[in-house]
């Protein structure tokens, strides 16, 4: 076998080997030097797996030449390389931009962060490769213990008690996940996925196959953040460390989104999960239901990142709501947001990072002033945010019409409504911190608020320009979203 | 001429000049040369359309592709040729006020201000030459959020207050319901162009159609059609030049060409005419008409004064839009220019008034007719033209209107128009009468309510006659206000686009 054919085991190996070198590094700029280096070729990797994916279809991996059932086999298809090329390059952009900054993590911790966050890189793009079923439960313990130790890295002492919360949370999560695998393997006597969907459809009338489902939905509706399981969330990011939440936020909640795609749509089929079982109008209701009131939670929050954070809950929501229209347009409408938000999230966190650093805190007041002493960096913060209002010629306005029309296909206005309002709060929300950066005079104008270094400035504006070039050409997130759901429901016609 | 070079670079210009402009925010005397040269450039551009033969082949300018089979893109016709001609007039020479009004004021971030101001015009360029909804609405959006930093320019807690009135009713009203419209017609049509006859056509129902009106018209915030009308008062805060190309020509002017484009070619007047939503909204035009009238005779403030009738003029251009009648979409047309240039005529008075003198009520301003002549001659003659009366411009599209209120067979609607005259005569013409035949109340040299930041020189200075506003502000003065003459003597010129619109 040639290096090219090992390339999707080496993208989930790599981050974890690397991850105890960084431990061995040492506390100096060897671990983060170390840390970019295997995040940047995981990056390189994924782009060659989607041209490889794009060119000649998907890719079987086997562990040592195992075949499943016996060994542990990857899947790539073309809803996996997008979100690992997504995972990839926001997490590669974020910490490109957050590396030279004055860590809040304290200088002798430095090589433990760096190993923790290689540790939850690996975890995810294994969630995203693999095609098993317990092995995905693994990777998901392996991303969620290293999340929470980040989490718990924060400065504010609240952030132990926001990590304990996840873990909590997160350890519900996970075993309810766990007990779905269970009942599976039990019903159909496999893990691997592929097999899994092949000999479900004749087992579906089994309280078992229905109660796994069940499991499987509150497991990953927990790691989803959906709403009302979506408590965790706000204290998470908040508290983290800034960077880390910047790097949450594009990565972890996505790659819980996938695994839901992948889970329902993969393994259980749409007619299943969607139609036969009320996932469909369970997903409308709680994602509905998440919009309205996470973005209400967010036009009266006055800490800038659990404000982002409840917006973050918020178009969770949407993508819920997206998938669970059931129908081609939804999921479709759901994978572009899924990367359309990671985009845009990512980058309101980024900008946010340097005015924790500089200004020293996150709430509203602090922004004051910003327009004048960090010009470039607030400017791409409003552009992020007319993103996220889903103002036309950004990323967000593409999301927003194909949500919106996935909705009007099926005549279902109080969505429509939904949707419109949603997007008219973050309007609300987004203008009560530009208003503070733009309006207001800086509460200490002593204080030294110095424009970001160009080190992050240059992550930030690619992420920004990421937002406006996605916004205006769609050939290839529209084109891949739109295979990729044909690629899902295809195998369940 | 290549047409589609031609509609490229009318939105390239001002994006030029704007780059120009932040580069050159140390010298103003280069900023501003930049501004009027940029301004010249642009109005050359446009005087070139407006004389191409616009059957040509090329006329059809894709920018971009966002959504598979829906592009972002230009094509040329005769009413955003007459649109975009008014725009690209008035903009050289609302600059040339601006240099006059902003340095008499000494007003901050001029940069800004000419930065912004350049990219509204690139946006109102963009709505003008559209060759779909989607591009309309993608500039409609662009012209929206460009204006928000002119109209909060001066920074206090009411221009932010005003900001989130304007931002809030313009984007929330384009997000609610025009957003919504145009993805559920692309569902229902598989396209967004705009096509002589419209796309929608009676087969889709009356029902759906009505919906879809409604929520195109009330969605098209910029109309100012009540009850979505309170942000351009509030958008009153911001510098007169501002007021006056933006709320008084480019803005509302892009609302009521979205509504005429919407009728004439994505419903058509064949399927307007058969719904009857439209005449529900062709009385809510006539309402907000008579209602702005006389809000505006309540209000002493001369600039809300004029936002208000501005409210009132939209009302004639939506009306006769919904008419259904091909006379009254020509008056519409007529009326977007007439209007346009008495309007720019009023305010730019409006902001001598306030250079000059420091006043902004009308009630102060009594007897200054000796002061101003020129300025108050200005603002008689525009208020000739809005009232209708000739010599003026403005009276070939109220007579078109009225011709169109009478061919469709709405007498109310007559009616409203021949009230609303006589409520303009009162609101509009009292403002010069007052300044040529009352005398002054307080001797003139004293400020009445001058700002803090006002400079004290007033004071000093005799009362001459003809102590006027900065130079520069009366030449513009003087070019717009001799337009609305001329316009009743050439109206052949309007004719010949407006007469080319397929209806």
């Amino acid at each position: 076998m040639t290096l090219a054919q090992q390339l999707p085991m080496i993208v989930v190996i790599l981050p974890l080997l690397a991850s105890p070198l960084c431990v061995i590094a040492g506390n100096g700029g060897r671990a983060k030097l170390l840390m970019l280096l295997v995040v940047w070729i995981c990056t390189a990797i994924s782009v060659q797996l989607l041209s490889q994916v794009v060119d000649s279809g998907p890719i079987d991996y086997q562990f040592g030449g195992w075949e499943p059932p016996w060994g542990i086999a990857y899947h790539l298809d073309l809803l996996s390389v997008f979100v690992l090329l997504l995972v990839c390059g926001i997490s590669a952009l974020v910490l490109s931009g957050g590396h030279k900054i004055p860590q809040e993590v304290t200088e002798d911790k430095v090589s433990y962060f760096c190993a923790l966050i290689l540790l939850a890189l690996s975890g995810f793009f294994g969630i995203i490769l693999t095609a098993d079923a317990f092995n995905l439960f693994v990777f998901l313990e392996i991303s969620s213990l290293a999340s929470y130790a980040l989490i718990s890295m924060g400065k504010d002492r609240r952030a132990l008690r926001a990590a304990f919360q996840y873990l909590i949370m997160g350890s519900i999560g996970a075993s309810f996940i766990l007990v779905g695998i269970g009942f599976l393997y039990m019903m159909t006597g496999t893990l691997n996925m592929q097999d899994m969907s092949e000999r479900l459809p004749a087992l579906t009338d089994t309280s078992t196959v229905r109660a796994g489902f069940a499991f499987f939905i509150v497991g990953i509706g927990l790691k989803l953040a959906l709403f009302p399981l979506h408590f965790w969330l706000p204290n998470a990011y908040t508290f983290a460390p800034a960077i880390i939440s910047a790097l949450l936020a594009g990565t972890a909640t996505k790659v819980a989104v996938y695994m839901l795609l992948r889970v329902t749509l993969g393994i259980f089929g749409i007619n299943f999960a969607l139609e036969q079982m009320p996932l469909d109008r369970l997903l409308l209701i709680l994602g509905g239901s998440g919009v309205l009131f996470a973005s209400m939670m967010a036009v009266m929050e006055d800490n800038v990142k659990r404000l982002l954070a409840y917006s973050s809950v918020a178009q969770l929501g949407y993508m819920a709501m997206a998938l669970g229209l059931a129908s081609a347009a939804g999921v479709t409408a759901a994978m572009l947001h899924l990367f359309n938000h990671a985009l845009m999230k990512s980058a309101l966190f980024l900008a946010i990072v340097p005015v924790v650093i500089h200004v020293g805190g996150f709430h509203l007041h602090h922004l004051r002033g910003l327009g004048r002493t960090m010009p470039w960096t607030m400017a791409a913060f409003s552009l992020a945010g007319l993103s996220l209002i889903g103002v036309p010629l950004t990323a967000g306005f593409v999301s927003k019409w194909y949500l919106l029309s996935s909705a009007l296909e099926q005549h279902l206005w109080a969505l429509v409504v939904l949707i419109l309002i949603g997007s008219l709060m973050a309007l609300i929300y987004m203008w009560k911190m530009l208003e503070e950066i733009y309006f207001k005079q800086p509460e200490n104008p002593n204080a030294a608020a110095a424009e970001a270094p160009i080190q992050l400035l240059i992550p930030l504006w690619i992420l920004v320009a990421a937002n406006i070039y996605f916004g205006i050409d769609t050939d290839l997130t529209v084109g891949l979203a739109e295979q990729a759901t044909q690629a899902l429901l295809g195998a369940h016609p | 001429m290549n047409i589609s070079l031609l509609m490229g670079l009318m939105i390239a210009v001002p994006l030029i000049a704007a780059v120009l402009v932040a580069f050159c925010g140390r010298n103003p005397n280069l900023r501003e040369t930049i501004s009027l040269a940029v301004g010249a450039v642009l109005l050359l551009v446009v005087l070139a359309l407006g004389a191409a033969d616009l059957s040509d082949s090329d006329n059809y300018l894709v920018l971009a592709e966002p959504f598979p089979g829906l592009e972002l893109a230009l094509s040329a016709e005769p009413l955003g040729v007459l649109f975009a001609l008014v725009a690209g007039f008035l903009w050289p020479v609302t600059t040339l006020y601006a240099i006059g009004y902003m340095r008499a004021e000494k007003a901050k971030n001029q940069t800004r201000f000419y930065c912004a101001f350049a990219i509204a015009i690139s946006a109102t360029m963009g709505i003008a030459m559209s060759a779909n909804m989607l591009t309309l609405f993608v500039f409609y959006e662009l012209l929206t959020l460009s204006t928000y930093p002119l109209v909060t320019h001066q920074g206090h807690d009411d221009a932010k207050r005003a900001g989130r009135v304007y931002l809030g009713i313009l984007l929330a009203t384009s997000m609610l319901f025009m957003l919504p419209a145009m993805i559920w017609t692309w569902q229902l049509t598989g396209t967004l162009d705009f096509q002589p006859g419209g796309i929608l056509t009676t087969e889709l129902g009356v029902g759906t159609l009505s919906l879809l009106l409604l929520l195109y018209i009330f969605g098209t915030g910029k109309a100012a059609l009540m009850p979505f009308h309170r942000w351009l008062p509030a958008a009153m805060v911001a510098p007169t030049p501002v007021s006056a190309l933006l709320h008084a020509v480019a803005v509302v002017k892009a609302g009521v060409f979205t509504v005429l484009k919407i009728v004439i070619y994505l419903f058509g007047l064949e399927t307007i005419k058969t719904l009857e939503v439209t005449h529900f909204l062709a009385y809510l035009a006539g309402f907000t008409i008579l209602a702005a009238s006389i809000v505006a005779m309540t209000r002493d403030n001369l600039k809300k004064r004029l936002a208000y009738s501005t409210v009132s003029q939209l009302g004639y251009v939506v009306m006769g839009a919904l008419l259904g009648v091909a006379t009254g979409v020509l008056g519409s047309s007529m009326h977007i220019v007439m209007h346009a240039f008495a309007k720019i005529t009023l305010f730019f008075c409006a902001g001598a008034i306030l250079v000059a003198v420091h006043k902004t009520d009308v009630s102060q301003l009594n007897g200054l007719g000796r002061r101003m002549p020129l300025t108050m001659a200005a603002f008689l003659i525009a208020s000739l033209s809005i009232i209708g009366l000739p010599p003026m411009g403005g009276t070939w599209s109220k007579w078109l209107l009225l011709q169109g209120t009478l061919d469709s067979g709405l007498m109310v609607l007559t009616a409203v128009l021949l009230i609303s005259s006589l409520l303009n005569l009162i609101y509009l013409l009292s403002i010069p009468v007052r300044a040529f035949f009352l005398a002054p109340t307080k001797p003139l040299t004293v400020p009445h309510t001058a700002p803090p930041t006002a400079a004290p020189a007033t004071q000093q200075e005799p009362v001459v006659l003809g102590d006027e506003a900065p130079r520069n502000c009366l030449i513009a003065i003087s070019i717009t206000a001799l337009a609305c003459l001329i316009l009743f003597f050439v109206p052949d010129l309007l004719f010949e686009h407006v007469g080319a619109i397929p209806l």
